[in-house]
């Protein structure tokens, strides 16, 4: 079969992502031509500016060099120009006259620069600030010159300012409006600025509008004269007075534009064949100017060259980073406030902090951080999941940390602003990996995402409690390309495009019941799935057909396979329950002679209040879980836990209720209860709360007149303390309470949200409009939670008859068996 | 890889699709994959990271994913999926029928 022909003018950044996804999902279905202005391959534009400061250098930033063409198949025209596009013939012609035909033709032709229209603008030493070639000019111009005037003080501006300096010459910014980076910042945080890049060594003129660029003797510029007759000697003048989409080309063809070249949801044109992407293209009634957004639409429109139909484009909500280094700024949203919001405000000039909140009605829809960002990409996470912040306005100045727990996450000593980290500092304390090394990372290997990051260094991949670390040093490094993922609408894994949300559905609304009609219904990509998207679908589906949905061991992790938990050794242990952290002298007993038939090594109280064996070989299980008689803890599941309990008023002189026997019957009624991750229950007898009920999924506390039930605490990896539910007056209630709260969190949240990230996205009110104000709600799902615990059978007492034996006994052969054959 | 002697190791039955069996031989472990397409693989037991069961992982396509801080190994050739490196040993495995057999 004649493979179709791809043609793509603009070999930058956009477009050759789009190749990128493209060969990742259909790596034969075209042949691909990439014509290109720039004699290069595609490089990390982003990365002019630390090239520019002498941090970097330009083979540094190539992100597909000319090998990566050659490897993949396509043909690139370097350092040819596109002049002409015919339409009816499908093919582009190049300035010097190479005609190629196209099935397919994606324009990704970026943006030029926009140039004053001043006298002396074709001058030599005025130059723009957007390619190799033009930073490689200003790095020879400042080994030889010393005035160097950069015109706008705009991010791009500010960069090549900052650069400049550091290469040595006298720079001066010359800006229109009245105070720098208008479009970010609102004034305080612009003047804070401002200062700080006069303490290196910076000049400003604000509300200065040029005249005219003065000539000198040698030709050269020398001068920039302004409408109010100042002027001040230039040897470099940049202009960085912002940018322009580049349509030249897809107006001559005859495309509809308008600022930019317009595109639909699918990104294609006006001309169904041509697709476009990049800053070239206005979607919605926008030109982007950041990489992240584009990287987005590069995503989709792969997505639909490669005739897979899903997927759209919807616009994206971009944040900005200056990648000045050492100065932190976060700025994204309606920054500047205005009709019908309100503001919450922190100025600390002294202490270089400066930070501004904008509000309307319960959301949250605009901030401006300077000086201390580490909250950047919460902020951001609430504005773009629109989450109702009703409940934490009193708190949310004092970000994320404050708000969840009043406590830091745990590793990395509360360590929370990432410029002021040394390279040698440890970020992640699970893995051991230093700032220097993510940052290394980071450039060298071009990393543009929180998984990229995780992947290559290994930062942020396990424990995850320096997650808001690496982010600030990834957008302090790549600025305003790094975007965090939208929580709500993330996709399950690479397998698939659809979020956790619209899988369930599918799930629900079609009545899937086993992981093949699930991929098969919803065209994943890899026919079973990966590690990460089998667990989640497994769980979806037994919590959504309890009783019908097919369960899969091989799609569960293998603590839940073996029902024990996996050791670093290979080696397992056993939790036998102890209902409410209660045992009886035959158990300990029973316990004592296991441990000493099996010769487990290491017999532990756990922090759950009951006993471990720790070392147990895999083969022994069955036979000891035979020998103990007693049902499995599931210390091993996504499943109940633990219930620990105080001694209560059966004993102590101080308590109300009898918080053993609470404790008892909450984790008989859960027993075998599968979630989206662990689910551990405490009961105290009563404020003095010796069983930690505060940290816990769901806390109960028994006072005089009835019981206390907090939800969604956490004690582990990020502290989060428990928050009120309700109070109620019987047992009863609490059992059906407790019960309708976790199986709404059973039926709502994504697989491996503990109960405090779940209710973090979908806010206490929700839960306690279907939980306290909704009775017949309440008893509905307490009910369907009874339905899917019904019959449950303990597992370790099936596997002891011998349930699943091949999981638990090795094959064995002896080398004299081998001879032979 | 090693070329050994072709040793009978069970049917293909006895392999969970999509799951592993382990093999002892000589003190040395042997992890036997089963793919949904029933080929079979064989690598040593031993994760090239920090020597974590393989034979314990989630099998997806022909790649497992070890249970310990999930590297993925690629069964044919018993190498780490980029950006890790290291490579568990592999061994031929031949079917005959239903009967698998094992170099060791
Ligand atoms: C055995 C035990 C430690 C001990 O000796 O006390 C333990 C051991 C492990 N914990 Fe834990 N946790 C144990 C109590 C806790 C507690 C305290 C508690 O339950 O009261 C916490 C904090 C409370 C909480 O969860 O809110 C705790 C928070 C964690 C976390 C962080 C969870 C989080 O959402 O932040 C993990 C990681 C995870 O689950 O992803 C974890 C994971 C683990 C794992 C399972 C790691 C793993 O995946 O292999 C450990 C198994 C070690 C092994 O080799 O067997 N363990 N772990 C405790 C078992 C209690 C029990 O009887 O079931
Ligand atoms: C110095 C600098 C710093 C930046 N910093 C950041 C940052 O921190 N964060 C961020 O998100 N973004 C930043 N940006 C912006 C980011 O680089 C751009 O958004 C991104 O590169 C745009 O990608 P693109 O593919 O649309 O265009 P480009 O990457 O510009 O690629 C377009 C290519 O098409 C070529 N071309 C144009 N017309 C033709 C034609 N007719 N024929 C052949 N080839 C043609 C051009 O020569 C160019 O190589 C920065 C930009 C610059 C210049
Ligand atoms: S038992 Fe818990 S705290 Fe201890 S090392 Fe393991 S996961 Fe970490
Ligand atoms: S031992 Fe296999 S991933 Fe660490």
């Amino acid at each position: 079969m004649r493979k179709m022909k791809l043609v793509m003018v603009g070999n930058g950044m956009a477009g050759c992502r789009a190749l990128e996804e493209l060969l990742k999902h259909a790596p034969d279905l075209y042949e691909i031509t990439v014509f290109g202005a720039e004699p290069h391959g595609n490089y990390n534009r982003i990365l002019l500016s630390p090239v520019l400061a002498g941090e970097m250098t330009l083979p540094e930033i190539m992100l597909n060099d000319l090998d990566w063409y050659r490897d993949h198949g396509i043909t690139l025209h370097a350092g040819k120009r596109v002049v002409a596009i015919d339409r009816h013939r499908r093919l582009v012609r190049s300035e010097d006259g190479i005609e190629v035909g196209y099935d397919r033709l994606l324009l990704a032709t970026g943006s030029n620069p926009f140039i004053l229209p001043v006298p002396g603008k074709d001058l030599p030493g005025v130059i723009t600030y957007r390619d190799i070639a033009d930073t490689e000019a200003m790095i020879e111009a400042a080994g030889m010159h010393r005035h160097a005037v950069v015109i706008g003080g705009g991010l791009l501006g500010l960069e090549a300012a900052n650069g400049l300096k550091l290469r040595g010459m006298e720079v001066t910014v010359v800006h229109l409006m009245d105070w720098l980076m208008e479009r970010q910042l609102d004034r305080n945080a612009a003047d804070m600025l401002k200062a700080s890049l006069e303490e290196r060594g910076l000049r400003f003129l604000l509300q200065k509008q040029t005249a005219e660029l003065v000539r000198g003797d040698s030709g050269r510029v020398c001068a920039v004269r302004f409408v109010d007759g100042e002027t001040i000697p230039a040897d470099l003048v940049v202009m960085a007075a912002g940018i322009r989409p580049n349509i030249d080309l897809a107006r001559a063809a005859g495309l509809h534009c308008d600022r930019g070249i317009v595109v639909n949801d699918t990104m294609q044109t006006f001309d169904p064949r041509i697709y476009a992407v990049g800053e070239c293209v206005q979607h919605r009634g926008v030109a982007y100017g950041l990489v992240a957004p584009l990287f987005e639409q590069a995503r989709v429109c792969a997505n639909h060259l490669a005739q897979f139909g899903i997927g759209r484009y919807v616009g994206s909500v971009i944040s900005t980073k200056l990648k000045v280094t050492g100065i932190d700024l976060f700025s994204a949203g309606e920054f500047m406030g205005g009709e019908g919001t309100e503001e919450i405000l922190l100025s600390d000039r002294q202490g270089g902090v400066y930070k501004k909140l904008v509000l309307k009605g319960d959301r949250l829809v605009g901030a401006v951080l300077y000086g201390d960002t580490v909250d950047g990409s919460w902020y951001f996470q609430l504005m773009r999941d629109t989450q109702n912040i009703g409940d934490l306005r009193d708190h949310l100045m004092f970000g994320q940390s404050f708000v969840s727990s009043h406590l830091g996450d745990a590793g990395h000593k509360g360590q929370t602003q990432a410029a002021s980290m040394p390279d040698t500092a440890e970020v992640c304390g699970c893995n051991g990996v230093c700032k220097g090394t993510i940052v290394k990372a980071i450039k060298e290997k071009g990393l543009f995402t929180l998984d990229e990051v995780r992947k290559h260094t290994k930062a942020s991949s396990s424990c995850g409690s320096c997650t808001g670390l690496v982010e600030q040093i990834l957008a302090s490094t790549v600025g305003g390309a790094y975007q965090p993922a939208d929580s709500k609408n993330k996709a399950v894994c690479g397998c698939t495009d659809l979020s956790h949300d619209e899988v369930r559905r599918a799930i629900r609304e079609r009545k899937l019941l086993s992981i093949p009609s699930v991929y098969a219904a919803l065209a994943w990509r890899s026919p079973n799935g990966c590690a990460t998207c089998r667990p989640a679908i497994n769980y979806y589906l037994i919590s959504t057909w309890p009783h019908e949905a097919e369960d899969d061991p091989q799609s569960r992790f293998i603590n839940e396979r073996a029902h024990a938990n996996i050791q670093k050794d290979g080696t397992f242990s056993v939790v036998p329950r102890m209902w409410g952290g209660l045992t009886t002298p035959s158990d300990l007993r029973r316990i004592a002679e296991v441990a000493e038939k099996y010769r487990v090594p290491t017999v532990k109280v756990t922090g759950g209040q009951r006993l471990d064996l720790l070392g147990v070989r895999k083969e022994d299980l069955p036979s000891i879980w035979r020998d103990l008689g007693m049902p499995s803890g599931h210390a091993y599941g996504k499943s109940l836990r633990t219930v620990k309990t105080c001694v209560g008023d059966e004993h102590c002189r101080f308590g109300t209720q009898s918080s053993m026997q609470m404790g008892v019957t909450l984790e008989r009624m859960l027993f075998g209860m599968w979630s989206p991750h662990k689910v551990k229950l405490a009961v105290s007898g009563c404020p003095r709360n010796c069983a930690e009920a505060g940290i816990k999924d769901v806390g109960v506390i028994g006072v005089d007149s009835g019981w206390e039930i907090y939800v969604a605490g956490n004690g582990g990896i990020k502290t989060e303390v428990a928050q009120f539910l309700c109070k109620v007056a019987t047992r009863e209630d609490v059992l059906e309470v407790t019960g309708a709260f976790l199986q709404l969190y059973r039926e709502e949240a994504h697989y491996l949200d503990r109960t405090v990230h779940w209710v973090h996205r979908v806010g206490m009110e929700h839960v306690k409009k279907q939980i306290v104000d909704d009775a017949a709600q309440r008893k509905a799902l307490y009910e369907r939670l009874l339905y899917a615990l019904q019959n449950y059978r303990d597992p370790w007492e099936e596997r002891a008859q011998g349930q699943a034996a091949h999981e638990f006994i090795p094959i064995r052969v002896e080398s004299h068996a081998v001879a032979g054959e | 890889m090693s070329q050994g002697d072709w040793v009978k190791v069970c049917g293909l039955e006895d392999i969970p699709v999509l799951g592993a069996r382990v093999l002892k031989h000589d003190g040395a472990d042997v992890a036997v994959f089963r793919t949904a397409v029933d080929r079979v693989f064989a690598i040593e037991d031993r994760c090239p990271h920090r020597g974590g069961p393989l034979s314990q992982g989630i099998v997806a396509g022909d790649r497992v994913t070890c249970p310990l801080h999930g590297w993925q190994i690629e069964l044919g050739s018993g190498q780490a999926c980029s950006p890790d490196e290291g490579c568990a040993r592999r061994y031929e495995v031949k079917l005959e029928g239903d009967i698998v057999f094992v170099a060791l």
